[in-house]
């Protein structure tokens, strides 16, 4: 497959098809809503099914009953509508089934707008649902992971039964940018349906999808094996990027767009002379705590940039536990954290660490 | 001063800007119904005297700013969920004249829960329900309205029954409520609609006022912009094509004037 | 090498599309691109921008506060834009539209009536090519040859007929802006 020119919505709904989803349930929501239109064209065409739902409530139980029938599912939205879902999530983790959310999040709360901005880290990445789940969170920050994490997402989801949520901003979702589509994957065989499914029990035992356990103690044994399955997956699919971080002595952390910023930051204050490098969490849950507690220890300072007031702070926060001081840089309600601005952050940590630094204030982009 | 500002009258008025409304230029398209709409209720709320104890409610999709441009107390609800803020604002002021404006995507798809329930329980609210059969906002996505056979961004090969069902009819439905006190359908595509309509914007609203339950008047409105047409082609589209698959008419009235108190 | 420019207008002056354009010929000539547009309702009838940046290396940031170039297709663009170009940066500025000289003496502003050459070239809708032209004219980042290559791939195939004057476009902006810097360079006094 050759790179194209490739609008964020569009390519993680293509990819989405790629990757073998055969149901998409979705309503529509700025600054998502191409992806919603990309799947009304391409699914019909493709026989497989698409609704476009009366809400998002609707559309996550949709995506559940497509899901506790087998088949790869997923829908999209954007943060209010992310919100409605909630309950559906919660009953999704409590029985079990896999399914691909992609939420391409915008300015909060409430109505607030539609730029980008990352007001879901705290629903997407505690729980905003009730009860002990987890559902992992990938991170994009370019439109090829956007790519690349929704068929991720998908392969996650169905290896440990979970929802996999890829967590996106309305700059991802609307920019355009170069990247590959993967090859087509043919959809799982009619016959290849996970055994838990329902299917219809011919010729076996019946199935069950439900997420009640009305004894306290079965509920509580049901808790202790999702525990385990977390604990499995905190084992083997954390993902993090680090970048110019073996000689810094600051390290920015950041997630997604708002990382893909710093980076022409600390572009332009390496030019300067700054040792600082990025520390990109790309799983979110689960969270890269063993690296990055190592990175605080080697570093002097740690600057946490968010296009949120800190909701991700508080982990990285919990994780460096006062081995290094930890700043905070964030923009919030739509507004992006400009290059220029976090810059000055870093240059400002860094005259507070005693670097020397070049005076003059380099061009962040040369 | 704002080139809205009504002009100082040398001879006797007899069209002059509401009250009710604010000199904000709207954001609506060129064409759109929603203004027409917007000052039909205005009207009638000056011909009641009622500017100072309305309490509006807006919904999401191209009237969330109607808060801008009426000039009385609004809440701008979440997506859906007008008729149960506004039932939370009649309950506690129940001395208010309280209503909700929706657009077809608010009101039957995503509230469609929370406008039936506000009649079953015959809330004292008034509701305007502004029915283009697409999604505006967004950019022209099918609607619970949308008509068979129409195209959207969602729906690109036309709605199709099969797998996306064909028009709810909201007015028809809510009519068989016993909370409902006055559900009718009007239109804005010509002069004569226009007057009718508001006729029975008063008329819902003095069915508030004397407590006789849930009212709402459906209004058939225009979308030039995502129906791809000239504001004049929108016009003639709701008559053509619109009228026909949602009949004008009373659904439900208060049986008679005298039990109206009228 | 890192280039970045604003494209700004009303909405319907094909300033999205321009700046697609801009990407597709960078994506075509294997260097790294990102198009950023401005969405949502203040598209309807209002005004609408897009960054695009391009690069040889990985693209951090889509978007900036201080652009090295931007066109200005009406005037409350160029009232916002002129103060952020870069110093030293270009300003392409559609004087059809736009009856303000533009007021620094820091950068590279070239005036050109785009309205007036796109109707002069038969089609009002070129304004945004004769535009386009005139920054390949006088930056560096891609030449009019490569813009012009890529359009009749990205172009959709109804609009083909229009490939000849999309092409005379281009070219009338880039020799109008190269004229102008020539008039720039030669002391009036
Ligand atoms: C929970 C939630 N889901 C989706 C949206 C996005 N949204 C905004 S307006 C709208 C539809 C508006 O259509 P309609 O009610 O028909 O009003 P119109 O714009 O046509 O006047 C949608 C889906 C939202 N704001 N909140
Ligand atoms: S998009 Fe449609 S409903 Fe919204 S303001 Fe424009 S014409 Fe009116």
């Amino acid at each position: 497959m050759a790179r194209e020119l490739l609008k964020g919505n569009v390519a993680f709904a293509e990819a989405a098809i790629r990757a073998g989803c055969e149901a998409y349930f979705g309503y529509p929501i700025t600054p998502q809503t191409e992806a919603l239109e990309h799947m009304a064209v391409r699914m019909p065409e493709l026989g497989r099914t698409f609704v476009q739902a009366e809400s998002e409530v609707a559309a996550i139980n949709m995506v559940y009953g497509a899901a506790a029938a087998g088949v790869r599912t997923m829908t999209s939205s954007s943060s209010p509508g992310v919100s409605l879902m909630m309950e559906g999530l919660s009953y999704m983790a409590g029985s079990e089934v896999p399914a691909v959310v992609v939420d391409v999040m915008r300015g909060g709360p409430g109505l607030g707008n539609i730029a980008p901005a990352q007001s879901d880290y705290t629903q997407m990445v505690k729980g905003g649902g009730h009860g002990d789940y987890r559902q992992i969170v990938l991170a994009p920050a370019s439109v090829q992971e956007l790519i690349d994490h929704t068929v991720l997402a998908f392969d996650l989801a169905d290896r440990y039964r979970i929802v996999s949520v890829v967590l996106a901003d309305g700059s991802l979702g609307q920019m355009m940018e170069g990247a590959e589509l993967p090859a087509m994957r043919p959809p799982r065989a009619a016959d290849a349906s996970p055994a838990w499914a329902l299917s219809g029990a011919k010729g076996r035992d019946t199935n069950l999808i439900s997420s009640i356990h009305l004894d306290p103690d079965e509920e509580e044994r049901f808790n202790h094996h999702l525990q385990a399955k977390y604990a499995a997956i905190e084992a083997a699919e954390i993902r993090y990027e680090e970048h110019l971080l073996d000689d810094a002595s600051i390290a920015v952390v950041a997630f997604g767009t708002a990382a893909r910023l710093a980076k022409t930051a600390i572009a332009g204050e390496r030019a300067a002379g700054v040792a600082v490098g990025l520390f990109r969490p790309i799983t979110l849950w689960p969270f890269p705590t063993d690296a990055l507690r190592d990175l605080s220890e080697r570093v002097e300072a740690i600057l946490v940039v968010e296009m949120n007031m800190g909701q991700m702070l508080e982990d990285v926060q919990r994780v460096v536990a006062e081995r290094c001081p930890v700043g905070f840089f964030g923009r919030t309600g739509g507004v992006m954290p400009m290059p220029e601005e976090i810059a000055a952050r870093i240059r400002a940590l860094a005259v507070e660490l005693g670097a020397a630094v070049s005076d003059a204030p380099e061009e962040v982009r040369t | 001063m704002s080139v809205l500002a009504p002009p100082e009258p040398a001879l006797t008025p007899v069209y002059s800007y509401p009250d009710a409304l604010t000199h904000v230029p709207t954001h609506y398209c060129p064409g759109c119904t929603h203004g027409i709409a917007h000052r039909l209720i205005a009207e009638v709320i000056d011909e009641m005297a009622a500017k100072e104890r309305t309490i509006g409610v807006a919904s999401v999709g191209c009237s969330v700013f109607a808060y801008r441009y009426f000039g009385v107390d609004f809440a701008q609800a979440a997506h859906g969920r007008a008729p149960a803020m506004a039932t939370g604002v009649k309950r506690v002021r129940p001395e208010a004249l309280v209503f909700t404006y929706q657009g077809d995507g608010d009101l039957a798809s995503i509230g469609a829960a929370e406008i039936l329930h506000a009649a079953v329980r015959g809330e004292q609210i008034t509701v305007f329900f502004v029915n283009n059969a697409i999604y505006g906002m967004t950019g022209g996505q099918m609607a619970p309205t949308t008509l068979l056979g129409q195209t959207t961004t969602s729906s690109p090969a036309g709605r199709d029954r099969a797998t996306m069902g064909t028009v709810l009819r909201m007015s028809e439905l809510l009519a068989q409520v016993d909370g409902a006190a006055y559900v009718v359908r009007r239109s804005l595509h010509d002069v004569v609609q226009i007057k009718r309509a508001k006729k029975a914007i008063r008329r819902a609203f003095e069915v508030q006022e004397q407590g006789l339950g849930f009212a709402m008047v459906e209004l058939l409105s225009s979308c030039p912009t995502n129906w791809g047409m000239t504001p004049e082609a929108a016009l003639g589209y709701i008559r053509d094509e619109m009228v026909p698959a949602f009949p004008l008419g009373d659904f439900k009235v208060p049986e008679t004037r005298a039990e109206a108190g009228a | 090498m890192t280039f970045d420019v604003i494209i700004a207008g009303f909405g319907g002056q094909g300033v999205l599309f321009a700046g697609q354009l801009l990407a597709h010929a960078a994506l075509d000539a294997g260097l790294e691109t990102t198009w950023y547009p401005s969405y949502g309702p203040e598209m309807r009838g209002g005004t609408a921008n897009c960054t695009v940046v391009i690069s040889d290396e990985p693209i951090g940031s889509p978007v900036t506060e201080r652009p090295q170039a931007a066109i200005v297709m009406n005037l409350p663009s160029l009232v916002r834009y002129e103060p952020l170009v870069r110093p030293g940066g270009v300003l392409v500025v559609n004087t059809s539209l736009i009856d303000r000289a533009v007021e620094r003496d820091d950068i590279d502003a070239i005036a050109i009536p785009a309205d007036d050459v796109a109707a002069e070239l038969g089609n009002p809708k070129l304004t945004n090519m004769v535009l386009l032209g005139a920054l390949l004219a006088r930056t560096s980042a891609l030449t009019t040859a490569q813009v012009g290559a890529t359009l009749e791939r990205v172009l959709p195939a109804r609009h083909h007929h229009l490939l000849g004057a999309n092409h005379a476009a281009l070219a009338r902006g880039a020799e109008l802006a190269t004229e102008a810097a020539a008039r720039d360079a030669t002391p009036t006094a």
